[in-house]
């Protein structure tokens, strides 16, 4: 792994800053706005990236530093802007990130609120640091979740257990598609035990034409749904670098209320592909002890006999993934399952767990083919990829810049995707999602073989 | 904390009575025909609003962005470079360096201990790999904080590469967008200033008796190529016999920025971004400005006529811009005409960024028989708004700086057919059936000059008359092609 770039700018990038994740994070929460603590441009600019994925509104407030703003501090600024929202949106919550303006000035975002007050009886306000140039937009949406996870369930806050809510599990499911966020809903209603999902946006960033404005489209985690989360029978994380990077020390949700509360947590790579779907479904069955309904069982017979009748067209191709560092981890190990060659694992992210956690996913023999690049930008991506023969490239639509030099397919998975329909309702997840993928990808190529041609036959 | 009540969320059915007006944004809301006062405007917007506007850096990345050989580098942290990489719609017909995405992308050290070192190596490694022909240096919010002198970065990197390294002071909170306006015009107006040193030095004499002019010249500026604009209206000029020394900056590059003051007249569209630049030319170089807008008809026809009675001393210019105009709209006309039968008295809302936009828009729709209800501009002066109040029909709401709940409640309460704005305000059209025009940087058809009417007057007229409105809840059953049968009445 080539640790330091050749180039000191990024060419590209293949990450977005911190707050990003943290607005995103906060529209899965019922009744709440995001607040950017900075200039005006980043809530705009983060606002327009996000409109042109979900194709939805998205309302991010900003608290418009000007000049004396940023000479004399933010704090004057930060609650006029909570009083604003209070009066125009009137939310449940207000979820404050700050850029890298507000921390590199040094507002005290957390004396700020505390000085209002009781002024917001109405609403609440939570706050995530998220300096812009430290991590990526995961980093963004994972300390956004721990945030309100732990404003929600303080200390003192009494663990009361009783049998009903025993039941309950918490699923900390990280950037994963509205579809994706659906799927895992309705797994839990299938095997019917409650669930506590943070963030749920599938509601709110895809919902139904209006009859009437919304301020606050409805969907979103209720948050007293998340202030019961320390009485749950346990929590799931999902993603295996978030799960190192826990036991390096760095907070989540579900360590939070592990260390706090002792609600066990159970942390699995994002279930894509049978293999990792199957730990999925055998840790719910441990933890609910419930079996897994028949429906599932019979997606996966269909899963495993679409695998086999397209075999042949798969196995040894060689694909680019790219993207959030969880997300290609997850998505490698489903390539290396159908017989695909990840032959370049890429992310803007730079965690220093990429590796280790394609090392735990991937069988030896596919590691050892694999080109695994942290802190990787596009265009280092493309200049590599042309050594590497790929068929294929797979993620989120910014690669499309490069397949195109390249002269390759683009499977669009992920976020963003900016420039197709749908990308939002993409089926990443359990036995379905990969059914999916699987006959996406297996067409591409396909389509390619086909297209290329001289005879184009109409029979594969 | 509060307890959760979903039915708290719900506004009242069949009402925008539950969306206000923040207070300190009424004199930004006038109703034409209601309101008497002076609509306030060209202030910061409200803290906690969510204003369509964007920052500083925005204005200047806009401006600056289509000049297509040029190095565009951002110093900061990630952010604004992923947000801006490719954004704009602003063809090129040779280099495509301004659709690479370049960032300094600061991390934590580098905000402690300076980004100016990471500055100067990234600068140089990417001139010497691409080879562009001048480069800008944004700074972002942080680099105005952490105190890293660009300036001499710039000038040192400058030096050693022998190109025109220019920072562009464009820090996200000093100011509003109009502020990055300028700060690309400082930027522009440097690079052309070093194309007129650098020639009177070739050419002292020359210059003194100014002959450096190019006769029958002009520079287009505030024109940026989206959807290949420019090259239509730079096919207009050429017809009419007048020369484009450049154009700033659609389809622009660095060579031809810098001939710049050779030009005996610079046309100005997009009046907020480009006009400041038109007044520095002017007091440098003694260049005077008009300016105009290629959107519509009317005023397509009234640039090229504007053009061409600049140049007294050629007077078959003005006999070819007639025959121009008279050529292009008689073809244009029988299209528009069939469109027109179908959006006769639709209505229409506008926001726009620069108001100047707005001013044509409304012309056009008229042109085709539609009727604007909303019209509102992120940018707008004091002379703007007022035009704006004369040139509206009582009932018309007017906007400074709106935000989505704004707009959302006029466009119910006005029950508009089509939105005709940006990215942002699409979804607030779409959620509610209303149907939608992108008339900003992202699209990717042109709209200017009079083939851009028809584009336009076609992407009103496609979305307006989609048969999907039928189906959407808030316009269902009101519709005339589809009746859904009630309870109790016989289909």
């Amino acid at each position: 792994m080539r640790e330091n770039r050749p180039y000191t700018a990024t060419r590209n990038a293949c990450k977005m800053c911190t707050p990003l994740g943290a607005a995103l994070a906060f529209h899965g929460i019922e009744g709440t706005i995001p607040l950017l603590h900075g200039s005006q441009g980043c809530s705009t600019y983060m606002r327009r990236y996000l409109i042109s994925h979900f194709k939805e509104p998205v309302d991010i407030a900003s608290s418009n530093f000007s000049e004396e703003t940023a000479i004399f501090g933010g704090g004057a600024n930060l609650k006029t802007a909570i009083q604003n929202i209070a009066r125009q949106y009137n939310p449940e919550m207000i979820g404050i990130a700050t850029t890298c303006l507000s921390e590199t000035i040094g507002d005290d975002v957390d004396m700020i609120i505390e000085s209002m007050g009781d002024i917001m009886k109405e609403t609440a306000l939570v706050h995530v640091s998220t300096p812009s140039y430290s991590g990526t937009h995961v980093d963004g949406f994972h300390h956004a979740v721990r945030a309100v996870v732990d404003q929600y369930n303080p200390s003192g806050v009494k663990n009361r257990k009783n049998s009903r809510a025993r039941k309950k599990i918490n699923l900390f499911p990280g950037m994963l598609s509205n579809e994706d966020l659906r799927h895992l809903k309705a797994i839990f209603k299938d095997i019917n035990t409650e669930l506590a999902l943070l963030p749920d946006y599938s509601e709110r960033l895809e919902g139904p034409s209006w009859m009437e404005y919304q301020s606050i489209q409805h969907g979103g985690t209720p948050i007293k749904e998340i202030q019961k989360m320390h009485r749950a029978t346990g929590s799931i994380e999902f993603g295996t670098i978030l799960a190192a990077s826990v036991e390096r020390g760095n907070g989540s949700a579900g360590s939070l209320l592990e260390s706090r509360f002792n609600i066990p947590l159970a942390s699995m790579g994002i279930p894509i592909g049978v293999k990792a779907t199957d730990r999925f479904f055998s840790l719910l069955e441990k933890m609910t002890l419930k079996m897994i309904p028949k429906k599932y069982k019979e997606q996966r017979g269909r899963l495993i006999d679409a695998y086999v009748d397209g075999n042949k067209y798969v196995s040894k191709k060689r694909a680019i993934v790219y993207g959030e560092e969880d997300f290609v981890a997850a998505m490698a190990g489903f390539l290396a399952e159908i017989g695909i060659i990840p032959v370049l694992c890429a992310s803007g992210g730079k965690s220093g767990l990429f590796i280790e956690s394609l090392r735990s996913i991937l069988p030896e023999n596919i590691f050892k083919q694999v080109s695994i690049h942290q802190g990787m930008d596009f265009t280092d991506m493309e200049e590599h990829a042309r050594t590497l023969m790929p068929d294929l490239a797979i993620g989120n639509s910014k690669g499309y810049t490069m397949t195109r030099h390249l002269d390759i397919p683009l499977v669009r998975v992920g976020f963003p995707i900016h420039d197709r329909v749908g990308g939002f309702r993409t089926l990443h997840i359990g036995y379905k999602g990969a059914q999916q993928l699987f006959d996406t990808i297996v067409n591409t190529l396909l389509q390619k073989r086909q297209d290329a041609s001289e005879v184009g036959y109409s029979y594969m | 904390m509060k307890q959760i009540s979903a039915k708290k969320l719900l506004l009242p059915s069949s009402s925008t009575g539950s969306i206000s007006i923040l207070e300190e944004r009424k004199q930004q809301v006038y109703l034409k025909g209601n309101d008497t006062f002076e609509i306030s405007c060209e202030k910061k917007s409200v803290a906690g609003s969510v204003s369509q506007r964007a920052c500083v850096f925005c204005g200047s990345r806009v401006v600056l962005y289509p000049i297509a050989d040029a190095l565009h580098l951002i110093h900061g942290p990630i952010g604004c470079a992923s947000y801006t990489w490719d954004i704009r719609g602003a063809l090129s017909s040779g280099p495509e360096l301004h659709r690479m995405s370049f960032s300094t992308d600061l991390s934590e050290t580098d905000v402690i201990y300076g980004g100016e070192k990471k500055l100067e190596k990234a600068l140089v490694e990417l001139i010497e790999t691409y080879s562009p022909k001048a480069a800008f240096v944004y700074c972002t919010c942080i680099v105005g904080i952490i105190g890293d002198d660009v300036e001499a970065v710039c000038r040192n990197v400058a030096l050693k590469s022998g190109i025109p390294v220019l920072p562009v002071h464009s820090e996200g909170f000093k100011g509003t967008k109009k502020d990055g306006y300028k700060a690309a015009c400082d930027a522009l107006f440097k690079l052309i200033d070093l194309g007129y040193r650098r020639s009177s030095f070739h050419y002292p004499d020359i210059l003194r008796d100014g002959k450096q002019k190019i006769p029958l010249s002009i520079n287009i500026l505030g024109e940026f190529n989206i959807g290949g604009e420019t090259w239509i209206i730079r096919e207009y000029y050429k017809r009419m016999g007048v020369e484009v020394v450049s154009v700033m900056t659609g389809d622009g590059r660095v060579e031809y920025v810098q001939s710049a003051h050779r030009a005996c007249l610079n046309v100005v569209q997009c009046s907020g971004a480009l006009t400041y630049l038109a007044k520095t030319m002017e007091a440098a170089y003694g260049i005077p400005y008009i300016r105009v807008s290629y959107f519509g008809i009317e005023d397509t026809a009234d640039a090229l006529y504007d053009v061409a009675s600049f140049f007294t001393e050629a007077q078959e210019i003005m006999e070819r811009t007639k025959h121009l105009v008279q050529e292009e709209v008689e073809e244009l006309l029988p299209g528009l005409e069939e469109m027109k039968q179908d959006l006769t008295g639709k209505r229409a809302a506008i926001y726009v960024g620069g108001a100047f936009k707005a001013f044509s828009l409304i012309k056009a729709l008229r042109h085709l028989g539609m009727e604007v209800v909303l019209v509102g501009s992120q940018t707008g002066n004091r002379e703007d708004y007022e035009l704006l109040k004369e040139m509206c029909r009582p009932g018309t709401v007017i906007l400074d700086d709106a935000n989505p709940l704004e707009l959302a409640k006029y466009v119910i309460e006005k029950d508009a057919h089509i939105f005709i704005g940006g990215v942002k305000e699409r979804p607030i059209a779409y959620k509610l059936g209303i149907g939608f025009c992108d008339h900003n940087h992202e699209r990717k058809i042109p709209l200017a000059g009079f083939e851009g009417m028809l584009n336009f007057a076609r992407e009103v007229h496609d979305t307006v008359t989609s048969p999907v409105w039928d189906l959407v809840p808030r316009k269902a059953g009101r519709s005339s092609s589809i009746q859904i049968p009630v309870k109790g009445e016989k289909p």
